[in-house]
């Protein structure tokens, strides 16, 4: 069982980490309307789609591709939300049994809840971290989802007030603490390098796709590995 | 396909692979090559979209005020600046910058 301390520190990070990317969702929000979604098609991204990695790279498709661009934009935010599907396998044991309970669990699986589940040690705390972090965001992001549309929509030009360089900061802030090793490094520059090459090449949302092929030829070869695993798979 | 259509279709998909995930059994996990190449997909995904949002333009690579702002991110970054203040700092960037008239 989780000591008293241990609880408390788990719901310590998940109000911590729960605040930071609610409050981001005012971004969100606006960037959508910006993109020419009305204020529910905003909203309805956060409450169904719920996945800000996959939110903002369908609203960057929609920005400048348009409908015409919809299949690219679908197919990047959903590539991006495979990484959820991951945590899922991750947090199933944490979460333990029941189908609805499972359920809910499985529409707060994002970066967050698992990273605040997964850094506490006993299962108690983490139990406690993941659905803490999972609700505290769900609220924060959708109010200020709505909030941040309402705004949008009354602002106008949200260039005027940054809001469109806010989105690659928030991309590099989730690729940023994925970046310690050579082969996550090397995978993030390849990939980079072939989406500025293709960008002026292919319609939108086709170099995002195309870049992740990068992540492919270096997982299954696994070139740039750590030398450890390398020296251990030769022996 | 409208606006709608295409919302609607992407929502379900992403909320789908998340509860599909509590169906497969975590033992899936411990095959290194899998877990290792749907790691790298997100890594590069992301990367791709950082060049994207800070030099796309349509099809096409312009050079604005959007970059002067990742750079400010990325030194905030790397100086381990909470997230919601580095994302302030860099649209503080882009909308001072062009407040001056560049970009």
């Amino acid at each position: 069982m989780a000591t008293e301390m241990e609880r408390r520190s788990a719901w310590r990070a998940s109000w911590a980490v729960g605040l930071a990317v609610s409050a981001y969702g005012v971004s969100f929000g606006a960037l959508a309307v910006a993109s020419g979604l009305d204020i529910w098609q905003a909203c309805v991204l956060s409450l169904v789609m719920f996945s800000g990695g996959s939110q903002f790279a369908i609203i960057g498709v929609l920005a400048t591709g348009g409908v015409a661009a919809g299949p690219a934009a679908i197919a990047g935010a959903t590539l991006l939300g495979l990484r959820n599907g991951l945590y899922a396998i991750r947090v199933s044991p944490i979460i333990g049994p029941g189908w609805a309970k499972r359920l809910l669990a499985g529409h707060f699986t994002i970066d967050e809840s698992t990273a605040v589940a997964t850094a506490q040690s006993s299962l108690g705390a983490q139990r406690l971290g993941f659905w803490a972090t999972g609700a505290i965001i769900y609220v924060g992001w959708n109010l200020m989802t709505l909030l941040g549309a309402i705004l949008g929509d009354l602002l106008g030009d949200v260039r005027q007030f940054g809001l469109d360089a806010a989105a690659g900061a928030a991309f590099l802030g989730l690729v940023w603490p994925r970046l310690r090793a050579r082969q996550p490094i090397a995978v993030a520059v390849g990939a980079a390098v072939v989406a500025v090459v293709l960008l002026p090449v292919l319609p939108q949302g086709f170099p995002v796709l195309i870049a992740a092929l990068v992540a492919v030829v270096v997982g299954v070869s696994n070139m740039f590995a750590p030398r450890e695993r390398v020296r251990g798979s030769l022996r | 396909m409208t606006l709608w259509q295409i919302i609607l279709l992407a929502s379900v998909l992403v909320l789908g692979i998340k509860v599909l995930g509590y169906l497969v059994p975590p033992r899936v996990l411990e095959a290194p090559r899998a877990a290792r190449t749907a790691e790298l997909t997100t890594v590069a995904l992301l990367s791709a979209l950082v060049v994207v949002q800070t030099v796309g333009d349509g099809q096409g690579v312009v050079v604005d005020a959007r970059l002067a702002a990742l750079g400010v991110a990325a030194a905030l970054f790397a100086l381990r600046v909470p997230f919601i203040l580095v994302i302030v700092a860099a649209a503080a960037t882009a909308a001072g910058l062009r407040a001056l008239g560049w970009g």
